[in-house]
């Protein structure tokens, strides 16, 4: 049988039922639009729960030391430091060691980089045959600088802040947004 | 999406063109409407009535309970390194966290009472008779689970008292003769409540108790189908001849009255008295009193009525006889007779035991308020609790110690260069010395202090190891009065403290 017709069928009956049929639908009506009001404010709670973590302030590292700034003065290649940084993770706080690169800049001031690829975030190696940093996942090439020279990459390697206390060579780590062309901050 | 067009004289509520053509869609697909008619219009004899909430209001529950539960696991970790914490993380530092929690804590609380009221409603109204022994049945399987959620979740958080009240509980089984220190075992997963008992309990609370309850609810739901509502006490249970009601508009409307009374009581407690959360579980503190949360205070105190020989009796043919009287009702009481007032036996015994229960409940909270010293050490920990409560949260340290300053920095960096740093011996002494006559008991752990005994963490700042090793030998008066025990340290014993707990700052 097909189910238009039955609708129809039922339309058709006495005007009875017809009303009792309304005022069914009309309660039930009422009851679907409550329900749905109080879940809607109950899912309110649960969205916030479970959207925390986006919306937790990200965590300022405090700064790493490099060592003396006499120690980097005759650097000629990108030197691979170890740094070790203290990062909310959820309820925990790990302290974990991440590499970056001291370099020099075109004017020879000391510049530290990240090693994080800004197309897909591998780990990007200096490379001492071609004297450049290259990408071993999608062959992204950058000078010795950091400046884009070749690959998928959108943009050069990100430099991060750095200050000088006490002779000391200082570096707030950061991670930027990948993928986009210019340098953003997400944590 | 081609439909033919509706009959323009179809009442409004029936929808525009679309949404019936919508509807039709799906309905050719799944037969829904069949379906929705079949549960809504669910004949009632005697009609629709507030007696009959119970059961759909327990089921209300569960679901709050399933979905704020759901929500709580992407926070928490089932071990005893991380429960605490993460708990911790969630009641004080993730948005709408303490209300989700404090929703699902009191929800246990509201489960326990409206099964409770779904008992007593069945029983005196004798709707477990006319062919309804497996629905009673699954019933009762239902209220036992419901039970073991409340366990099982008491000791998820890992403070104080989920970890004493919960060594008692587990305790008990242990009563029993012969497979007694088996179960126990089995339900710690060894002989002393740990990590394995967390994960145990985790499995327990979030996968198997639930699956289980998932398929009694259908089970229950089925048979009670089946076998249709009883109705009123004054109707026949196997062939009702009052006239019904279908269970839609009424009787769905008085259901979803008290889903919504549940709400805002739930709400209203969440929002105003958040759930708490107590300091960690400390296995070493000797003064911790347990108690269990009020829906075992009667069994608890039950318990506490029967020692030596007569345990058998107290806590197992009791037990026993009021189980087996509970689980097999519809096959004692057989007669189709239904109004209390013509079965005094049946409800004289449901009175005795409900009654006897209660007065438990009642004797156990007058018995510790009555009692100074317990009294006292109950007002401590709830004191302790709130004291935690303000605190704010601290982050679980991970990997090697985080260093400060610049100077710090550089040296940690060659240390993490050369490997890990390594605690020193004297430091490991120490702390040896220090767990093994229970400071923390009393000082806290790491010695951070506690209202009951002072702050230890840095005491080199303050005392020589000669100043504490004369303290030790001649105790001031304060120390004894506080019940500081007379400790028998060596002076290496005593630099070892010190370097433990200067450690600790």
């Amino acid at each position: 049988m097909e189910p238009e017709t039955s609708t129809e069928n039922e339309v058709e009956q006495g005007s009875k039922e017809a009303v009792l049929t309304a005022r069914r639908s009309f309660v039930g009506i009422l009851v679907g639009v409550g329900t749905a009001a109080v879940g809607a404010l109950l899912a309110v709670p649960l969205v916030r729960f479970a959207l925390y973590p986006l919306f937790a302030r990200a965590t300022n590292t405090g700064l790493s030391d490099l060592g003396s700034v006499d120690s980097f003065s005759n650097l000629s290649a990108p030197l691979q430091k170890m740094i070790s940084i203290s990062q909310r993770d959820g309820w925990r706080e790990s302290v974990s060691e991440k590499p970056v690169y001291v370099v020099k800049d075109a004017q020879g001031r000391l510049k530290v980089l990240s090693t994080v690829c800004p197309h897909l975030g591998c780990e990007v190696p200096w490379n001492t045959q071609k004297q450049q940093f290259f990408c071993p996942c999608h062959g992204s090439a950058f000078a010795a600088d950091g400046t884009r020279i070749a690959g998928p990459t959108p943009r050069g390697l990100d430099s991060l802040d750095t200050t000088v206390q006490n002779g000391h060579l200082m570096v707030r780590y950061q991670y930027f947004r990948q993928l986009v062309p210019d340098k953003e901050v997400v944590g | 999406m081609s439909e033919p067009t509706p009959d323009s004289t179809a009442p409004d509520s029936q929808g525009s063109a679309s949404q019936r053509g919508l509807r039709n869609w799906i309905e050719q697909r799944t037969g829904m409407n069949g379906l929705l008619q079949e549960a809504l219009d669910e004949p009632i004899p005697g009609g629709a009535r507030y007696a009959y909430i119970f059961g759909s209001g327990l089921l209300f529950v569960f679901l709050s309970q399933v979905i704020t539960g759901v929500f709580l696991a992407l926070y928490y970790v089932p071990s005893a390194d991380h429960a605490h914490t993460t708990v911790a993380y969630i009641a004080k530092e993730v948005a709408a966290g303490s209300f989700l929690r404090s929703l699902h804590v009191y929800g246990s609380s509201a489960m326990v009472i409206i099964v409770l009221l779904h008992i007593s409603q069945t029983f005196l109204y004798g709707s477990y008779k006319g062919r309804r022994e497996l629905l009673w049945l699954s019933g009762t399987v239902l209220f036992a689970l419901v039970m073991g959620m409340a366990f099982t979740g008491y000791l998820l958080p890992w403070d104080q008292k989920a970890y004493f009240a919960t060594a008692v509980g587990t305790n008990v089984p242990s009563e029993i003769p012969v497979v007694g220190n088996v179960v126990k075992e089995v339900m710690r997963g060894g002989s002393e409540l740990g990590t394995l008992t967390i994960s145990r309990f985790f499995v327990a609370h979030v996968l198997m108790i639930p699956g289980l309850i998932f398929l009694f609810i259908g089970t229950h739901i089925f048979l009670f189908r089946k076998a249709g509502p009883a109705g009123p006490m004054n109707e026949d249970s196997f062939h009702p001849k009052l006239p019904t009601q279908s269970f839609y508009p009424r009787q769905l409307l008085m259901d979803l009255g008290l889903a919504l009374f549940v709400i805002v009581i739930l709400g209203s407690l969440a929002l105003l008295y958040p759930a708490v959360l107590g300091p960690e579980a400390n296995p070493a503190d000797t003064q911790f009193l347990p108690r269990p949360e009020w829906y075992y205070r009667s069994l608890f105190q039950w318990l506490k009525l029967w020692t030596g020989s007569s345990v058998v009796v107290g806590i197992g043919v009791i037990p026993l006889i009021v189980v087996v009287l509970f689980v097999g009702l519809p096959f004692i009481d057989r007669r189709a007779e239904r109004r209390p007032w013509k079965r005094p036996l049946a409800v004289g015994l449901f009175a005795l035991i409900f009654g006897g229960l209660i007065i438990m409940e009642g004797w156990s909270y007058y018995a510790d308020a009555h009692d100074p010293a317990v009294a006292k050490q109950l007002a401590l920990q709830d004191r302790q609790t709130k004291e935690y409560m303000q605190e704010p949260f601290k982050p679980e340290r991970q990997g090697a110690p985080l260093p400060t300053g610049p100077a710090a920095t550089a040296a940690s960096v060659a240390a993490l260069g050369a490997g890990a740093a390594v605690p020193d011996d004297a430091v490991a002494a120490g702390q040896e010395t220090f767990e093994s006559h229970a400071c923390n008991a009393c000082h806290g752990a790491g010695g951070a202090g506690t209202p009951m005994a002072p702050k230890l963490a840095g005491i080199g700042k303050k005392r020589t190891a000669e100043q504490l090793f004369d303290l030790f030998n001649h105790p001031t008066a304060g120390m004894d009065k506080g019940g500081m025990p007379h400790f028998q340290f060596t002076q290496d014993d005593v630099k070892g403290l010190i370097a433990y707990l200067d450690s600790q700052q």
